[in-house]
């Protein structure tokens, strides 16, 4: 033992470096424990691709499928709805799509690989209820007499139109997610893989 | 019999400090003897404290945390709660307890730092006190959180939907994040259980451990009281604080009163209204999860609905961030805030007796807004109360942020050299 009041620098330092290394140490060994809460490899499969066969989906008509444990929405849209949305670029805060809420090949006027047919998350951006539909058009919708159809959540009073848009100064930042889809045939959707063969 | 149970005495108190610790905090812990209303509802936070562990040690024995659909197509959570309403003997009244427990906890805690509001029991030298304090009521929410999600109704679901996305709008971290927490993609039967292992052991676990450091602190330091004085500056010969009494057993026994009171008002809810008009269990819960369908209307518990009024009245986007990430910080901003409070006040005295007219204007334009943000945040909100709703939330923040300035230009009166009662 040196004197009292001295210190020993090469204990220090040793001591020092031991504390540093079981410091780490605990770092490391919590990392099995926070990965733990990680989607589980169940969870992750349960996010499976889902097939739907779309031929008995009318014109108007919508609907709701489960994947990933959300709602996802198909609509046939008619003619009526398709020619409304032109009329409301100017009404919705992202008219163009250009917040990456969809796929690529989804990045156009109708939100959709096929115009009349519309697919979408249907989970509102703000924070996360699900959106009723309001496809009543005019003064009927209960919402104004202006209204193109399209949907109102019921949470915060967010609306969309019938491609998912956002309207401007709305609690919800961006437009309905659209999820990565592609056409296995003419009447059979795959939700969850891409045209694009991406995963998502 | 006397001579053995002191020498039993004995042969512990040389092995564990047992008298010492009995005469340290209740016999020989010398309180002011001034305490009035305001001092009953921190042993009253204790009580609610051990209803809450008893009651929920046996609701966890008959209660299941599993998503999954039993053979009727009920989740299983959501029926497991419905049997101890209905099978289980007795099981109605220990839930009963326990989710009135819940807002019963929020009412005393509310009170409590109010209380510590208008004495300044956050001063010099008590702020540690506060600050866990204050943590102690950040986990209070957070248990209460966890454990709204438990019966799996369908606010149960929303509710976690709603605050666990609320993450996600964290710049950069915030989706992995809400991910992480939630640990599948969709609020599930992972949320369910890990909500469950936060609500039974780790919240309380912290809780227990900080509620013992904010007593040891507090007996380190002495109560405040509330004329605000430092009853330590005028003792006797034998170093006994002039206005000080010894806990035990004058304060024990005012403390009882409470105690006999708060369960008659407690009973009353318990027996005859335990929902409480929608406010302590609200009705939308009565319907067992449905992830495809949100309830027309979604609000909080009355204890959130403050600073949830809060969350929605910020609609302006603000730099390049959008309005839903600058309602959360100012959601959770308005509980943080308090945080802060023994290094805001700069008054020269510490209870309202003596601070000046500003200053008790202050508390009470903050009490105001405080309750109508939260009466705001139950109703559906129409551009007029949101208009309402911002105001007081600019108030509610004006309290805090301008306290440096008016509390030390507002006129005190002179603190009295003695106790006044």
């Amino acid at each position: 033992m040196v004197g009292e009041d001295k210190v020993d620098c090469g204990r220090r330092r040793l001591l020092v470096a031991t504390a540093t290394a079981g410091g780490v140490a605990g770092v490391v060994a919590a990392v099995p424990f926070v990965a733990s809460m990680l989607p589980s490899e169940r969870a992750k499969s349960a996010g499976a691709p889902v097939e739907v066969d779309i031929s008995k989906l009318e014109p108007g008509q919508m609907l709701t499928v489960e994947w990933r444990g959300k709602p996802v929405w198909i609509i046939n849209r008619t003619k009526d709805m398709l020619d409304a949305l032109k009329k409301l670029d100017g009404r919705v805060s992202d008219p163009q799509s250009d917040k990456k809420m969809q796929p690529e090949y989804c990045k156009n006027e109708t939100r959709s690989i096929k115009p009349e047919i519309f697919v979408a998350v249907g989970i509102c951006t703000h924070l996360g209820c699900s959106p009723t539909e309001k496809f009543k058009t005019g003064a009927d919708s209960g919402i104004d007499a202006d209204w193109q159809g399209g949907f109102l959540c019921p949470c915060h009073g967010t609306t969309f139109d019938l491609a998912g848009r956002v309207y401007k100064s709305m609690p919800a930042p961006d437009n309905l997610e659209i999820p990565a889809h592609k056409y296995l045939s003419d009447t059979k959707l795959v939700i969850g893989i891409g045209q694009d063969g991406k995963e998502a | 019999m006397k001579a053995k149970m002191t020498a039993l005495l004995g042969w512990v108190d040389a092995r564990f400090p047992l008298t010492s610790t009995w005469k340290e905090h209740l016999a020989e812990y010398y309180a002011p003897k001034n305490f009035n209303f305001w001092y009953f509802f921190g042993s009253l936070a204790i009580l609610v404290l051990g209803l809450q562990i008893i009651t929920g040690i046996f609701l966890t024995m008959h209660y299941k945390p599993d998503a999954s659909l039993n053979a009727s197509g009920v989740p299983v959570a959501f029926a497991s709660v419905e049997y101890i309403m209905r099978d289980v003997p007795w099981g109605w009244l220990i839930r009963y307890v326990h989710s009135i427990g819940a807002s019963a906890f929020f009412l005393v805690i509310y009170l409590h730092m109010f209380r510590g509001l208008l004495y300044g029991s956050y001063r010099k030298p008590r702020e540690l006190i506060w600050l866990f304090g204050m943590v102690i009521y950040l986990l209070m929410m957070a248990e209460a959180f966890f454990g709204y999600l438990l019966p799996w109704g369908q606010m149960s679901f929303w509710g976690a939907q709603v605050i666990v996305n609320m993450f996600s709008a964290i710049p950069l971290i915030g989706p992995e994040f809400s991910l992480w927490l939630r640990g599948d993609f969709v609020v599930s039967d992972a949320t369910l259980n890990r909500f469950f292992s936060f609500h039974v052991i780790l919240v309380p676990l912290l809780l227990l451990g900080l509620v013992a450091a904010h007593i040891v602190a507090l007996h380190e330091v002495g109560s405040n009281n509330p004329d605000g004085i430092e009853i330590k500056k005028k003792k006797d010969a034998n170093g006994i604080p002039l206005d000080g009494i010894p806990f035990h057993p004058y304060y024990t026994v005012k403390d009882i009163l409470g105690v006999v009171v708060f369960l008659m008002v407690f009973s009353i809810i318990i027996f005859f209204m335990p929902e409480f008009g929608g406010y302590f269990l609200e009705y939308n819960n009565f319907f067992p999860a449905d992830p495809l369908a949100t309830p027309p209307h979604i609000a909080p518990l009355w204890y959130f609905t403050p600073y949830y009024s809060m969350l929605r009245a910020v609609t302006v986007n603000f730099f390049w961030i959008d309005a839903k990430f600058w309602g959360i910080v100012a959601m959770g901003g308005g509980v943080m805030i308090f945080l802060f409070l023994p290094w805001l006040d700069r008054s020269p005295v510490k209870s309202i007796r003596y601070k000046g007219p500003i200053f008790k204007t202050a508390v009470a334009i903050f009490v105001a807004c405080f309750f109508i943000l939260g009466y705001l945040g139950m109703l559906v909100p129409t551009p007029m109360r949101t208009l309402v709703a911002q105001i007081c939330t600019v108030l509610y923040f004006g309290f805090f942020i301008l306290m440096p300035i008016y509390s030390q230009i507002d006129k005190c009166k002179p603190e009295p050299e003695r106790l006044t009662g």
